[in-house]
């Protein structure tokens, strides 16, 4: 542990190196920050733009609004401005910046007036914010202005102080990751002097608004805000250039705050708090929803106001997670403590006190378990009331309302009254109330919460009507049987209740169990799948039905991506979603619809990738309105893709591994083929040079035979040397495709006598038979080619054949095929070369070896006879030891087109 | 002065048997040829030849195989390996398991014979040792340890002195860096020492040191000294 702080003292810290280095290859932002629209934000930055200009930078505007002011403006002259783009929305021609002109611009720094601006529908990007980014990531500096009440972590504050509530945010990271900024500060004063003299720009219609908003009370609470803000700024700067060359300081915080976000309105706000709160203790924060098994019975804007508190968290800096627990508390508490949290923030509790005792609030619970850790409950006044993040209220989620159960309900009432009434006759009236119990029960388990509770209040009638004296009445006279109706109620609610928790429970789990099970059978089925196609396929289609969307998988082809599987099929997108899905691929970040980025596109794009790195995009469409998924489905979704993804890459990784060991056994052919030429070669040549110096050097001392011997070595070696060669160009010939068919009717018997002629003397030492059947046809085939393929057949034979012994060549006709076959008697192949002799480079290993082959013969045999549409196959002889070769040809020529493949 | 001096060949190529046959026989020797490994080592046993011309590569066993199993039956009879392998680590084996030379296919039949009479001179040398060596215009008196390179007489230091002995005791042989280091430095050190004191040696011994005549350099193998005249 000491080693470990040592350690962190003495370097610079990692992610602050890195954070700089990022910097250094990203353009630069600088933020000129205001307190109130009017304080000089745009002034500033034109000035200091021309200065920049003055110093040699190439600075354009990119989009600067002047509202007709004369000072503004004149600032903007002299300026390259890119003009902006025109959308038309609604029928309505709109203004944009042109962040693609500015792209291909690529000065050295633009300015862009106005980073909270929200863009036209149809814009790349919704927020201009989003558009600075992309111009930042492309390397280009960026001066820009923001008035402070559009950040995101002091809207709620801002909308408190001036009760005005601006809707266009941007999120505070942008701001902490700006490199620069400069607060424009004017005092309350003048800047209400300012107003007073027309020089801010006030749209008409909102005139009183904002008359309102700038009282000297407002004013000064903004201005303090931005002061504070700032200097937070200058704080965190401080401490980064510390840290980034590594001074010791008192950064060292050990505070971490956990924002605990429930279902309720608010949610959003308490993140926001959070934030805050970890911005004053400079510590780091982190948002948690815990998921019970209440989950199940939420609705879907409770669902997505959960979602969204995590998102604005993710948007803020913080972290987000989401943990399984069976209580909120439960879930907090564990996750505070492993994870070294010091403050909780929950939402103030908003029961009864009495239910307290029955079922207490999560923020009781934590405040009872926090033990050192500090607990901050924020009361929920100052978040719900007008929550911007609150989607707008729909109707209460009801799930429309269903007669059966409740009809189901009073059967099983009536069920039990009917055998009550049986049961009257033998067992007290009091023990009857225990049949009504078990009705409600099993309403309870059948049912669910409200037809159980419906069962409760007849079964509670009932019991009165027809059992309790005075009968069918409802008035009871017994006041002990007052009492004990009361109970029964009590008991049969509470029990109803405890029921409907179990059986939701059991939902949820069963549903759980489904989930993992699929997801399991996908990863086995995933496992099995070798072929890439297959794999898409099993992908698209298990993410399409588990998820009840249309799903497509892109793959990277060369430059960008491109469609390789959907369910249902889908092979081509459109412009708006092929750049959608090409944006995700580049930045790996979601895109399309209800996404940041290119929110008009038809599908939702979202990377998939594993730890090693990017390797698709999913595309996500449905004829639902709203978003896409849920985020139970986002993370049944990230856990398909993550598997998908990890199987791709495995089958990726296996291609690649056959392709190296195809280049292994390539190299392994080369080192084969260099050896194999270094020895055939350089054997004959050794023959030839030692047999020509011998005569040079001893000619005097030898006798004429001697030299008539070494001549005929060096005329025999030379031949040798020749015919290898001539199978080397053969070869060569074969593997470029540049053999030349030129087939005519033949006479076989010709050829075959020219090739024995020519293998006369490698044949010297063996007895030749010659056996060709009478009447052969005349089939259409190169005779050079078959010339050199019986030849080699010979010569092969001739080596591996001992002298002495016979080889047979023979020719007979069998249909439209004729068969030569050339056998010796040899010792045969060796039955598991017997397909392997016809490779380049294979040679039998002889044990007593008379003469070297090549290793070629054979396999030129099949080039040759298998361009002229014929077979060349090999077997031992079955009535003596030996091998036989037989070629077979068909007597008609092939088509032209398919002799040379 | 060859008469009766045995030469066992062992090839597989006939028509490589056939000119060694030719001119060794016409040299003086009297030639005995195996065309295996197998059959080489049941010759050498029945005729104990002077001198093995032995192809390394034969078609049932190793050429390594049959150095080896000669130097293990205790024969001292020279061993020149005809190589048609350009590899020189091969050639290093072969000398290190106990040949005396190699010749590299394709050969002249001038050099082979050249490697064979050094060879077979250098077992006879070792029998009765000459005190004085002569090569070109370098003299060793090696029972006087005097040195004299183109008639002025050389200091060496010590360990010159023993690497240039070394050389002259095998005058005419090639020997590997790694007995040239076990012989003179008495362990395998790096064979840089080496390069610098044949360096040193050349600059005293040679006429133009850039040129060796006297030491001459096979590469990736070791180095040789011009046999006596």
């Amino acid at each position: 542990m000491s080693d470990d702080r040592t350690d962190r003292d003495l370097r610079p810290s990692p992610e602050a190196l890195l954070k700089q280095s990022d910097r250094e290859s990203r353009g630069r932002l600088k933020v000129f920050l205001g307190a109130a629209p009017g304080v000089g934000k745009t002034f500033e930055m034109l000035n200091q733009g021309r200065q920049r200009r003055l110093e040699g930078i190439d600075a354009v505007i990119g989009v600067v609004e002047t509202h007709g002011r004369v000072e503004t403006d004149r600032l903007t002259k002299g300026f390259e401005i890119i003009p902006k783009k025109r959308l038309s929305y609604k029928g309505r021609v709109l203004a944009e910046m042109d962040l693609d002109a500015i792209l291909q611009r690529k000065p050295k720094l633009v300015l862009v007036d106005e980073l909270a601006h929200t863009n036209v529908p149809g814009s790349r990007h919704p927020k201009r914010y989003l558009d600075v980014q992309e111009i930042l990531d492309a390397g280009i500096d960026v001066y820009t202005t923001l008035n402070v009440q559009h950040l995101e972590s002091l809207n709620d504050v801002v909308a408190r102080i001036t009760r005005i509530r601006v809707r266009e945010t941007v999120p505070d990271s942008i701001l902490d990751r700006a490199d620069d900024v400069e607060l424009v500060d004017l005092t309350p004063e003048d800047l209400i002097q300012r107003l007073k003299e027309g020089k801010v720009y006030v749209p008409a219609q909102a005139e009183r608004a904002v008359r309102h908003y700038f009282q000297p009370g407002n004013l000064t609470a903004l201005r303090e805000l931005a002061l504070r803000r700032t200097a937070q700024r200058v704080d965190e700067q401080m401490v980064n250039y510390m840290r980034a060359h590594a001074i010791q300081g008192p950064w060292e915080a050990s505070e971490r705050v956990l924002v605990a976000v429930g279902t309720r309105p608010g949610a959003s706000a308490l993140v926001r708090y959070g934030r805050r709160l970890a911005d004053r203790l400079r510590a780091s924060w982190t948002a948690i929803y815990v998921e019970t098994s209440e989950a199940q019975r939420l609705s879907e804007h409770e669902h997505d106001r959960v979602a969204e508190a995590l998102r604005v968290a993710e948007r803020l800096g913080g972290e987000a997670v989401t943990i399984p627990a069976s209580t909120v508390a439960d879930g907090v508490i564990d996750y505070a403590q492993s994870n070294n949290f010091t403050h909780i923030v929950v939402a103030a509790i908003r029961q009864p006190r009495w239910l307290e005792f029955i079922r207490p609030s999560a923020a009781h619970e934590i405040i009872r378990r926090a033990g050192d850790l500090s607990v901050h409950v924020v009361s929920e006044e100052r978040t719900s009331a007008k929550d911007k993040d609150e989607p707008a209220r729909a109707p209460p989620a009801a799930d429309g309302f269903k007669a059966e159960p409740f009809v189901g309900s009073l059967g099983v009432v009536a069920v039990a009254l009917a055998i009550g009434l049986v049961l009257q006759q033998s067992l007290a009236v009091s023990n009857i109330a225990l049949v009504f119990m078990a009705a409600v029960l099993v309403s309870a388990i059948s049912y669910g919460r409200w037809p159980s509770l419906f069962a409760c209040f007849v079964s509670v009638l009932a019991y009165n009507f027809f059992f309790l004296p005075p009968l069918y009445t409802f008035t009871i006279s017994d006041r002990e049987n007052v009492v004990a109706l009361f109970f029964f109620a009590l008991v049969a609610v509470i029990v109803s209740n405890l029921m409907v928790r179990v059986r939701d429970q059991v939902m949820t789990a069963r549903e759980r169990a489904k989930v993992t099970e699929d997801l399991y059978l996908f990863s086995r089925k995933l496992a099995g799948i070798v072929s890439l196609d297959d794999l898409l396929w099993a992908t698209v289609y298990q993410m399409a039905a588990m998820l009840k969307v249309r799903v497509v998988l892109l793959l990277p082809d060369g430059e960008g991506v491109s469609v390789r599987a959907g369910y249902p099929p889908e092979d081509l997108l459109d412009d708006a979603d092929l750049a959608a899905a090409s944006w995700t691929w580049q930045h790996l970040r979601a895109a399309g619809r209800g996404a940041d980025t290119l929110p008009g596109a038809k599908r939702l794009f979202l990377p998939m990738r594993t730890g090693r790195g990017p390797i698709g995009v999913i595309g996500l469409d449905n004829d639902r309105q709203g978003p896409i998924l849920s985020p139970d489905q986002r993370r049944l979704l990230d856990a398909l893709s993550d598997q998908a993804a990890l199987a791709i890459e495995r089958v990726n990784l296996v291609q690649d591994i056959d392709r190296a060991k195809l280049t292994a056994e390539t190299e392994r052919l080369r080192s084969a083929l260099l050896t194999s030429i270094s020895h055939d070669l350089r054997t004959p040549l050794a023959s030839i040079l030692g047999s020509a110096s011998s005569l040079r050097a001893f000619h005097g001392s030898m006798d004429v035979k001697q030299q008539e011997e070494l001549i005929a070595t060096i005329q025999d070696e030379a031949e040798r040397l020749n015919r290898f060669i001539s199978n080397l160009l053969d070869m060569t010939r074969l593997e470029s495709g540049a053999i030349d068919v030129r087939a005519e009717a033949t006479d076989l018997a010709d050829v075959i006598g020219s090739a024995l002629r020519r293998a006369s003397k490698v044949l010297s030492m063996h007895r030749v038979q010659v056996e060709l059947a009478p009447e052969l046809p005349m089939p259409r085939l190169d005779a050079v080619l078959l010339e050199q393929v019986i030849f080699n057949l010979l010569d092969n034979a001739a080596k591996y054949a001992p002298p002495r012994t016979e080889v047979m060549v023979k020719a007979i006709a069998e249909g439209n095929l004729v068969r030569i076959e050339v056998s010796d008697e040899g010792d045969g192949v060796p039955p598991a070369d017997l397909e392997r002799i016809f490779d380049k480079f294979y040679r039998v290993h002889a044990v007593d070896r008379k003469r070297a082959g090549t290793g070629l013969g054979l396999a030129i045999c099949r080039g040759f006879i298998e361009a002229m549409g014929g077979t060349i196959t090999a077997k031992n002889r079955s009535d003596r030891s030996g091998a036989v070769f037989t070629v077979t040809l068909p007597v008609e020529a092939i088509a032209p087109s398919e002799k040379a493949a | 002065m060859t008469k009766d001096l045995r030469v066992l060949v062992v090839d597989d190529e006939p028509a490589i048997r056939r000119f060694l046959r030719a001119s060794l026989s016409a040299e003086g020797y009297q030639v005995i040829e195996a065309q295996s490994g197998h059959g080489a080592l049941e010759l050498f046993r029945r005729n104990t030849p002077d001198v093995v011309v032995l192809d390394l590569g034969l078609p049932d066993s190793d050429g390594f195989e049959i150095i080896r199993a000669l130097r293990d039956s205790g024969s001292a009879a020279p061993i020149v390996v005809l190589s048609s392998r350009t590899d020189e680590s091969g050639k290093v084996r072969a000398l290190d398991l106990g040949a005396d030379d190699y010749v590299t296919k394709p050969f002249g039949v001038e050099e082979l014979l050249a490697r064979i009479r050094a060879a077979l001179r250098h077992r006879l040398q070792q029998q009765g040792e000459k005190p004085i060596f002569r090569s070109g215009d370098l003299t060793v008196d090696l029972v006087r340890r005097i040195v004299t390179a183109r008639g002025a007489e050389v200091k060496l230091s010590p360990r010159e002195y023993d690497l240039l002995r070394l050389l002259v005791m095998h005058a005419g042989k090639v020997l590997t860096h790694r007995f040239i280091l076990r012989e003179v430095w008495g362990t395998e050190t790096d064979v840089q020492y080496l390069r610098i004191y044949i360096r040193a040696l050349r600059q005293k011994l040679e006429a133009d040191p850039d040129r060796p005549q006297l030491i001459v350099t096979e590469q990736g193998v070791g180095y040789r000294l011009r046999a006596a005249d």
